[in-house]
């Protein structure tokens, strides 16, 4: 058994309402687990569950095979987290954030030597270490706490919305060192995203709404579940191409504002051989592949609420530069 | 180990952020330069006649000792408030430590700055007319970081319980004053009603003062005048400063884990 990450019906009520509902999942060695979902399903507090900082109403956690509820301190060892919010004291160095957690995790000093090289260096900040992390842009004051998670040597990092607040393009960056960090350590990593886009960079996700697990497994098994890959054309003999393409695949052709619409299994296999084998003249094609959006809207009939978010956002960035003092 | 590491770790953190903070390294020095100038020059002219046949600076002296002391380390505590608001707490309180020992490390932080502000004072009292036997130098620094230990695990307490720096410096506004003019630091506790007399003893304030007092006219002023400004013994005021410290930290350290 090598599951990192062990949760068997754990539930999490505050005050009657049910915030987490009876979950139960298990996250394996060295893949990316996403946790996927609203604001407000119940992603947070999961992970606040799963580090310690809440107690579970009902069910069990095992994190690294110890117990969440009966053996605190160990589970604390075992994970590096990444907050949400930013967590650094933007007075010090880099390097004495670094010092400061290595100091509480009873990372040994001549060890400490060695890895704030090696973590810092995986985040691109070696140059920086020295710098007060006040003068850090939000981008690089996540990759620090990152790198600050994995001082440790943690079983497992969590990572909450660790994108939220930042732009697209420093978005992109922070992917290519999370991605780096899994293939270059094997890093177990649980993260929480409301981005759809984000979690296809995951091995697997579970989608929450409302506390209860709706839907899990590969992003590419998820999308199956919609459905296969939509092609879309045009063309001046549109009858014609629609009884050809009737004849020759045995499929429903559907038309939607004067283009015709086919649903194959893999849509990069089939476009090819499509251009190989038509007779009929086509203008224009088109292939459309399901994304998460398409499979979070097919279970719960509603929008992921980005618009939420996004004010949301506003508000993280505004208390951002307030704790930028 | 850990523990003590952990302490360790938090302390310094405290006093890195303190020498980081220039305003605040410049009005330690500043403040209690003020307080002695004012009230050194101002209320000694008016009021040094004295009816306790004590010299007023050398009676007001512990007062402003304790005063400058319990503002210092009050405002020290605030940084458990800041941690709160700007996230830094969570990163303490996921930790594998023990919260007693975040708890320590934090008064005593506290304590350690409260406990600079003291001696510039002690330093500076020669200067403005204050006698202080070499002696008495160490009794006195005893003193100050028991009050200001006691002070620190208070606003422990108190920033362990609020929610936002606004709030907190809501709270100590209203307590500072009240705390400073029930604790004997103007006017003996020998002779005043009833009421006053329960209010200064359960403040810590009143321990430090009168500690201060007697160990500072000890052997200028006449034991029997000594004896009408005095509330306890100087080992009472020792105890009574160690367990309110101790009630204050054990209470922040219940707020910390009801809290987080």
């Amino acid at each position: 058994m090598n599951n990192i990450i062990e949760v068997k019906n754990l539930t999490k009520k505050f005050n009657g309402l049910t915030a987490v509902d009876d979950v139960s999942f298990e996250v394996k060695k060295g893949e990316i687990f996403g946790f996927l979902g609203p604001n407000g399903a119940g992603k947070s507090t999961t992970i606040n569950m799963l580090s310690t900082i809440l107690s579970p109403t009902e069910g069990e956690a095992f994190i690294n095979k110890f117990n969440v509820l009966s053996q605190k301190d160990e589970v604390r060892k075992s994970i590096g987290l990444v907050f949400q919010d930013p967590s650094l004291d933007d007075r010090l160095t880099a390097e004495e954030n670094l010092r400061f957690h290595a100091k509480l995790y009873g990372v040994p000093s001549n060890e400490f030597q060695k890895r704030k090289q090696e973590v810092l260096e995986l985040v691109d900040l070696w140059d920086r270490r020295d710098d007060i992390v006040k003068n850090f842009s939000g981008g690089m004051k996540r990759r620090l706490e990152i790198a600050r998670g994995l001082l440790h040597y943690p079983a497992v990092l969590f990572l909450d919305e660790p994108t939220i607040g930042l732009d697209p393009q420093t978005r992109a960056h922070l992917w290519d060192y999370i991605l780096r960090l899994k293939r270059e350590k094997e890093m177990t990593i649980f993260m929480t995203t409301h981005y759809m886009n984000e979690a296809e960079y995951c091995d697997r996700i579970a989608i929450i709404d409302h506390g209860k697990i709706v839907a899990s497994g590969t992003p590419r098994e998820l999308k199956k579940q919609v459905g296969g890959d939509i092609i879309r054309m045009s063309s001046a003999q549109k009858q014609k191409l629609k009884r050809e393409l009737e004849e020759r695949y045995k499929k429903e052709i559907k038309e939607e504002d004067g283009t015709l619409q086919l649903e194959v299994a893999d849509g990069e296999k089939f476009l090819p051989r499509l251009f190989n084998e038509l007779d009929t003249k086509i203008d224009s094609i088109e292939l459309r592949k399901p994304t998460l959006d398409d499979v979070f809207l097919s279970l719960t009939g509603r929008k992921i609420r980005e618009e939420e978010a996004s004010s949301k956002d506003r508000m993280r960035e505004h208390m951002r530069v307030r704790g930028g003092r | 180990m850990q523990f003590i590491q952990t302490i360790y770790t938090i302390w310094q953190r405290e006093l890195i952020r303190y020498w980081r903070d220039k305003t605040r390294i410049i009005s330690t020095l500043f403040m209690p330069l003020m307080f002695l100038v004012i009230f050194g020059a101002g209320l000694s002219k008016t009021l040094a006649t004295g009816n306790f046949g004590v010299d007023f600076v050398q009676f007001m002296y512990p007062g402003i000792i304790a005063m400058s002391v319990m503002s210092v380390a009050f405002f020290s505590t605030i940084s458990t408030v800041w941690d709160r608001e700007f996230g830094f707490l969570k990163e303490i309180l996921v930790a594998p430590v023990s919260r007693v020992a975040v708890a320590f490390g934090k008064t005593l932080g506290a304590t350690t700055i409260a406990s600079i502000q003291a001696l510039i004072l002690l330093i500076l009292a020669p200067f403005i007319g204050v006698t202080i036997h070499f002696a008495i130098v160490l009794p006195l620094i005893i003193f100050m970081l028991l009050l200001a230990f006691a002070i620190s695990g208070m606003g422990l307490l108190i920033s362990s319980l609020m929610k936002t720096t606004e709030s907190f410096g809501l709270v100590m506004q209203v307590l500072i004053f009240p705390l400073f003019f029930v604790s004997g630091a103007f006017f003996p506790l020998t002779a005043v009603p009833s009421w006053m007399r329960a209010l200064a003893n359960v403040n810590p304030l009143t321990y430090g003062v009168d500690a201060m007092r007697q160990i500072l006219l000890g052997n200028q002023v006449d034991p029997t005048i000594l004896n009408n400004l005095s509330l306890h013994a100087i080992p009472i005021n020792a105890l009574f400063l160690l367990g309110f410290s101790a009630v204050m930290v054990s209470a922040a350290v219940w707020a910390f884990n009801k809290r987080a």
